[in-house]
């Protein structure tokens, strides 16, 4: 089955496949001939195929230099999300842009008042005759700048528990009503935005799942999430090859992947220790070198924990909140890492921009590594949930429960 | 490399598990840390006639069961676990693969059924002051005499050096460093027992005095670090079981302990420390495992066996540690059975290296 699935995506692309068509136009030839998303159902661009048919087709279009589906940033938790909690309509009006590539989007969950309790958010949207209106703040919100989608969580209900009064819609980012901020980070990037809601309006067919359902569908779009925050977020940028649809894809993959020219400095860059220590002398130093070594030691049974934690996941051998592990490991190997880079630097580690240690990249190290601990669940968080569901301690006392309205909050 | 166990060897972790939850709980380990020979000949006996324990990683020809470095892991890992108090560590490990990869084909007939079925119990005696087997450390002497060699000079921390019969000696010649076999009752063998912290492992300085030999191997070229190598990887597998044991301990008390009127374990601060010691414990693991399979495939193990003991001897000890304090004063106790495997702890911390040492042996082996 899966050569004759090959055999069908070569002899299509044989007849199709034209590096000097729009990327757009390219696309749509793809989801129209149903090879843009093959696991997808049939009713929504799909061919409903097994994970190997899915890899065979990403190969054959691999081999000829074609381009796929556009992956990058928020589109796929969009396109997650909507296939398990939209409706028909929702899903023909939806999908078929996020794999063109033609609709960007960004997640509106966070709130400056609601950061590891997600459930607690306070924007609210409020049926005002037949439509929603929506205020409120959300932060984090990685793209919102180029995205003309939001997924959206906002409280519809006060009276009733928090979880339980909560509510999830696609918001049409581009109205009077939204207004996106870039902010600034510590590190000086600006990945991230704040978004303002003043009467912001939600059509009433963009509400996905049930009103007050709202938490359940958010916890899929986590889910996915973290499943990807496991893999690379970073597309590929194919080198150097001409034609019209190579330029815009560069283009395409240059801008999802902006916010994130960072984030190998924030896990520590520990591929960088040996070659700076031998280029600043600090590898003579024994007490540096018992350093390098124990970073070197924690980096590696960190990797051999992985390798076995994804063995045991595909022998359905695990207890699902193993990540956690992965996660704390991360940002202990961020932090000593970032400490020896500093012994490795020495008084050098004071200085910043591209005259400073390797060309800024140690300064932008040392000043990005405390967003590891936070970013995608705090370090506490994780402990919480390897405690509660690998050592099967108790879960913690609960303050929130009763009608949001009373809760205290921020 | 294999990143995970495979069904079977699952299952012969479950046999011996249970057998040595059977065998090996803290009153008997108690009873046998207090003898002068530390283990029960009679269960060693069962260990290895019904287990075939000894001898698992040896191979068919000399009356081993064949398996490698991954099963003997987990044997060791168990045996860790439960402080299994028996000549495996001594025997079966260090003398085992001394005699497997320096030995002769004859010397390994000789020698290696005997260690296999757990009737000859051997011991390396390679250390003198330092952990490390370096050989710029040997000095004991080794001359020739007769038909044979006589050792002059004095061992340290030997294992079960007290109660093995056969003694697989580092000596030094004119043609540099090789091993000996001793017979441990000769004339010229004096055995002294250490007074050691951890009685769960048993030492003995021996002074060699004109004492008789035979040469292991090819002179001058005892492969002293493959050896090492070797029995690091064991041994690390060994101390991860101890680091586990110690979580696994200090989260059941946790649960069972009550104080302002609620279990312990549901302070935040007591599930967060032991969240962090689960993170650590289980790197430390996959660290061991990942070199026991580097050796089993043949690779060359130096940097990932001095990984793997720094790794899991550091772990052993703060998990030793926590569980002390999680504890509270009743762990602090003599009846309290946590000091016996923090007095392991501390012994595997020092023990074939400290993990100072090691990190820079390992980095030498990356080529840093």
């Amino acid at each position: 089955m899966i050569d004759d699935v090959r055999a069908e995506v070569r002899a299509w692309l044989a007849t199709t496949w034209d590096p000097n068509r729009s990327l757009v136009e390219w696309r749509g030839m793809l989801v129209d001939a149903g090879w843009a998303a093959p696991d997808w159902p049939e009713a929504f661009h799909g061919r409903n195929l097994p994970p190997a048919a899915v890899r065979a087709v990403s190969e054959e279009l691999a081999a000829a230099g074609a381009i796929g589906a556009a992956q990058a940033g928020v589109r796929a938790l969009a396109a997650a999300t909507l296939l398990e909690h939209g409706n028909d309509d929702q899903k023909r009006r939806f999908l078929r842009g996020v794999l063109t590539g033609e609709d960007a989007w960004c997640q509106l969950f966070s709130e400056p008042g609601s950061g590891s309790d997600l459930a607690g958010a306070t924007t609210r949207a409020e049926r005002r005759g037949n439509q929603w209106i929506v205020n409120g703040q959300k932060v984090w919100n990685t793209s919102a700048h180029h995205a003309n989608y939001g997924l959206l969580l906002a409280r519809t209900d006060w009276d009733l528990p928090k979880h339980e009064g909560l509510s999830y819609f696609v918001i049409e980012m581009h109205q009077p009503g939204v207004e996106v901020r870039q902010l600034k980070q510590m590190n000086g990037h600006a990945s991230f935005n704040e978004v303002f809601f003043t009467d912001a309006v939600v059509k009433p067919e963009n509400l996905i799942g049930s009103e007050g359902g709202g938490w359940s569908v958010a916890v899929t779009t986590l889910a996915h999430e973290r499943s990807g925050f496991a893999r690379s977020r970073e597309a590929r940028e194919d080198g150097g090859r001409a034609g019209r649809i190579y330029d815009e894809y560069r283009q395409e993959v240059a801008v999802a992947n902006e916010p994130y020219s960072w984030y190998p400095q924030r896990a520590g860059r520990v591929d960088l220790v040996i070659e700076r220590a031998k280029e600043t002398g600090a590898i003579h130093d024994p007490a540096i070198r018992q350093e390098i070594a124990r970073l070197l030691i924690l980096d590696q049974s960190a990797q051999w924990y992985a390798a076995r934690f994804r063995e045991a996941q595909k022998a359905r051998r695990t207890r699902g909140a193993e990540g956690s592990i992965s996660k704390l490991a991360a940002s202990q190997i961020a932090r000593l890492a970032s400490d020896v880079h500093t012994a490795i630097s020495g008084i050098d580690a004071m200085l910043t921009g591209p005259d400073s240690p390797h060309g800024g990249i140690i300064a932008e190290i040392l000043v990005s590594v405390p967003a590891v601990s936070i970013a995608g669940g705090t370090d506490e968080i994780q402990r919480n949930i390897l405690a509660e569901r690998l050592l099967d301690m108790p879960k913690e006392a609960r303050f929130d429960t009763g009608p949001f309205r009373d809760i205290k909050r921020n | 490399m294999e990143f995970a166990f495979s069904a079977e060897q699952e299952q012969f972790r479950d046999i011996l598990a249970r057998f040595l939850k059977d065998k090996s709980p803290p009153r008997a380990v108690r009873r046998l840390m207090a003898t002068a020979e530390g283990f029960d000949a009679d269960v060693w006996r069962q260990a290895c006639g019904e287990m075939g324990l000894a001898g698992l990683h040896l191979p068919e020809a000399y009356g081993g069961a064949g398996y490698g470095p991954v099963e003997l892991g987990i044997a060791m890992e168990e045996q860790g676990r439960t402080l299994f108090c028996a000549p495996f560590l001594a025997s079966a490990v260090m003398a085992g693969y001394a005699v497997l990869l320096a030995g002769s084909e004859d010397q390994r007939h000789a020698l290696l059924p005997g260690i296999a079925d757990g009737s000859t119990i051997a011991t390396v005696a390679i250390c003198e002051r330092a952990g490390l087997w370096s050989e710029s450390d040997i000095t004991v002497a080794a001359t020739r005499a007769g038909d044979g060699w006589q050792l002059d000079g004095r061992k340290r921390f030997v294992v079960d050096g007290q109660t093995a019969d056969q003694l697989i000696v580092a000596a030094r010649s004119a043609a540099g460093v090789s091993l000996f076999i001793v017979d441990a009752r000769a004339d010229g063998v004096h055995r002294s027992a250490a007074n050691v912290m951890d009685p769960t492992r048993k030492l003995a300085d021996i002074d060699f005095d004109a004492a008789p030999a035979q040469l292991l191997g090819i002179e001058g070229q005892a492969p002293l670090d493959r050896i090492f190598d070797a029995v690091l990887v064991s041994f690390a597998n060994e101390i991860v079981g101890g680091a586990q044991a110690m979580l696994d301990s200090a989260v059941e008390y946790t649960k069972l302990r009550v104080q302002f009127g609620r279990t312990i374990a549901s302070f935040q601060a007591i599930k967060h420390r032991l969240a962090d010691l689960l993170v650590d414990v289980e790197l430390a693991k996959a660290a061991a495992y990942q070199a026991a399979q580097q050796l089993a495939d043949g690779d060359s193990a130096t940097a990932s066996a001095s990984l793997a003991k720094a790794a899991a001897s550091e772990v052993y000890m703060r998990a030793a540690r926590e569980c002390i304090q999680l504890h509270g004063g009743i762990g602090f106790t003599w009846e309290n059975d946590t000091h016996l495997w923090f007095k392991r702890a501390k012994s595997s911390e020092v023990f074939l290296g400290t993990p100072g040492e090691h990190r820079e042996r390992m980095l030498q082996a990356m080529g840093v």
